[in-house]
């Protein structure tokens, strides 16, 4: 029941920024220089007064600023982002074509770096002054110091170019026609493989860092030594008892990169020319094409929110004492 | 004798036992000494070296080491090295300020929210958890798309997205000095609420608020790099992201044209979070080692 409760708060609280967002939006759009009318006329290549007139009133641009918004919010709240002034098409269409990309692209490399920084912590936190310590730090520095799009290039001239294991760019190989499941599954994983690990390299040493740190913190706990007492092997001590216990500041930390990694997911996008709302964004921005950023901007807001449930609900699986 | 009189002096000034542990620190000189050179190429760098990053010098493409020019030159046969003597003057001016602005942002939000509680900390807390769910490039390229792009603009863009960090760290501060007896002594001999916030608090809370401070300014760089990347910065001033990302197309023909800008941003952030690590062993007695 509490569950149930803190769920649906959750869901109003993540309509509340999405509405927030929104606000944001149309504030943005109100107060920046030049209105659509004006985006109309220098195409059309210049209008008098009276069709600007016309124009503005034909938007709705001639209502009072409250009645504006809440059109605005309305249209938005049925999904009618607008209309694409570039590819003539909805907004909604062209979000929802390269969506299901993005999503692949940030939660693989979410995953695949709490993965990978997770057994980084634990194997540097054994030996808290060893190698791999030096290597986790020295890889923190990395990832703090390196521009993504800038790792994503050299990958990509080291991987696709000099020694060519894995396509330059794209998510498919088009001339692939009438493969099975599997074939295109491959295909796209192949694809996927240098933008994953470009956007995860930011983010598996910070990780491993904060895993490290806290499986420390961890194992100079009194349970931990009783566990050891009890004769129980090596492993089952650290993966059973130590790591459940030392996940929870990482996954917090996770939950709050998810931000982070949407941004980051924008420029590997650009880089690797993926498919998704990324390169879109990028398009909309050389087209001038205002709504279709506005409409990403709301979209990869959900995705945030969405991902932050996500880690609240893993985080409560792991310690049952936190409420969402 | 002498020795006496120095540890005595070294303990009774703080600020000077900061300065000593700062400068102990092999890692956080080299930092600081790479950011005072890098700050000194950018501004005083285009008077030694006075070629026009925007002159078309010399043919495309021409490799490093080639006919005269250092690093090359890149598609249009500009100066690489030119571009990218000028373009640290962008990014530290950038960092700097935009750092400037979201601590201003982030401390003013931060301390208020700690130091009043209630209902006022509720609404500033719901603000800032607001910003660290906004993926925050984004927004960022939405205000320079809408409002045009100068050096003005993207500088409170990213200034304006990337408080939140600074606000939390403030208010979890506040919330434990506000406590605290000296607080109280000052509020009975009839402080302001005002001078309670920037007198009293604020000095005491500004540790860990400066390491963050100095972790931002890297943070505002690679930001800055990856708008100019994508095509969002001031067209009237170079700038290194923008430099990869104009040569991104060509680097099948020259990789350098995208290697050595990114090296310059690589160098750049890396030495200011040194010297951020340097800062967080001067400034944070519980973990400095005596």
């Amino acid at each position: 029941m509490t569950l149930l409760y803190s769920f649906i708060r959750r869901i109003f609280s993540m309509a509340l920024v999405l509405l927030v967002v929104v606000i944001l939006n149309f504030l943005m759009l109100h107060l920046a220089p030049g209105d659509i009318a004006d985006t109309i006329a220098q195409t059309m290549g210049g209008a008098d007064e009276q069709d600007m007139a016309q124009l503005r009133k034909e938007y709705g641009l001639d209502q009072p600023f409250f009645i504006q918004l809440f059109k605005y919010i309305l249209r938005i709240a049925v999904l009618d982002f607008g209309h694409s002034h570039f590819y003539n098409l909805p907004v909604y269409d062209l979000i929802m074509e390269r969506f299901p990309a993005t999503l692949l692209l940030v939660f693989s490399a979410q995953i695949l770096s709490l993965f990978v920084g997770i057994s980084l912590g634990v194997f540097a936190a054994q030996n808290p002054n060893g190698l791999s310590s030096l290597f986790v730090n020295m890889f923190s520095l990395f990832g703090y110091a390196a521009p993504v799009f800038w790792t994503g290039l050299l990958l990509l001239i080291a991987f696709s170019l000099h020694i060519p294991i894995f396509p330059v760019s794209g998510m498919r190989d088009i001339t692939i026609e009438n493969g099975n499941f599997f074939t295109h599954f491959f295909d796209v994983l192949r694809h996927l493989f240098l933008p994953m690990i470009t956007l995860a390299s930011i983010f598996f040493a910070y990780y491993s860092r904060l895993c490290r740190a806290s499986m420390l913190e961890v194992l100079g706990a009194d349970y931990v030594r009783t566990a050891k007492a009890k004769g129980l092997p090596k492993r089952e001590v650290l993966y059973k008892h130590a790591l459940k216990n030392s996940l929870s500041p990482v996954i917090t930390f996770a939950g709050l990169s998810f931000s982070a990694v949407v941004s980051g997911a924008i420029l590997v996008e650009t880089v690797y020319a993926w498919p998704g709302l990324g390169t879109l964004a990028f398009n909309s921005i050389i087209s001038r094409d205002t709504p279709v950023l506005l409409g990403i901007l709301i979209f990869s807001t959900l995705m945030v929110t969405v991902g932050n449930l996500l880690t609240d609900l893993v985080l409560r699986y792991i310690d049952p004492r936190i409420k969402i | 004798m002498n020795k006496i009189e120095n540890d005595k002096e070294e303990n009774t000034n703080p600020l000077r036992e900061m300065f000593s542990t700062f400068f102990k620190s092999y890692s956080a000189v080299t930092g600081f000494l790479i950011l005072i050179l890098i700050t000194v190429m950018g501004f005083l760098g285009p008077l030694i070296y006075p070629t026009d990053p925007f002159d078309m010098v010399w043919m495309p493409f021409s490799p490093p080491g080639n006919d005269g020019f250092l690093l090359g030159t890149d598609y249009l046969g500009r100066d690489m090295l030119a571009q990218i003597i000028n373009g640290a003057r962008v990014s530290i001016a950038i960092g700097f300020s935009a750092a400037l602005v979201s601590c201003f942002i982030g401390v003013g939000m931060g301390s208020f929210a700690g130091f009043y509680g209630g209902w006022i900390e509720e609404i500033l807390m719901r603000i800032t958890e607001f910003f660290q769910v906004l993926p925050t490039l984004l927004f960022a390229m939405v205000i320079v798309a809408l409002f045009g792009s100068s050096v003005l603009s993207i500088t409170l863009a990213i200034g304006a997205v990337s408080w939140a960090g600074v606000a939390r760290i403030t208010r979890a501060e506040f919330l434990r000095i506000k406590e605290l007896d000296f607080v109280l002594a000052s509020r009975a001999s009839g402080s302001s609420n005002l001078s309670l916030i920037f007198l009293v608090i604020l000095p005491n809370a500004a540790a860990p608020i400066i390491v963050q401070s100095a972790l931002l300014v890297g943070a505002a760089i690679t930001f800055e790099a990856g708008l100019a990347f994508l095509g969002l910065s001031d067209p009237n001033v170079v700038s290194w992201g923008q430099v990869i990302g104009s040569n991104r197309t060509y680097i099948l023909d020259a990789t350098y044209t995208v290697t050595f800008p990114g090296i310059a941003i690589f160098i750049t952030v890396l030495a200011i979070s040194l010297v951020g690590d340097g800062l967080n062993d001067a400034l944070n007695p519980k973990l400095r080692s005596r």
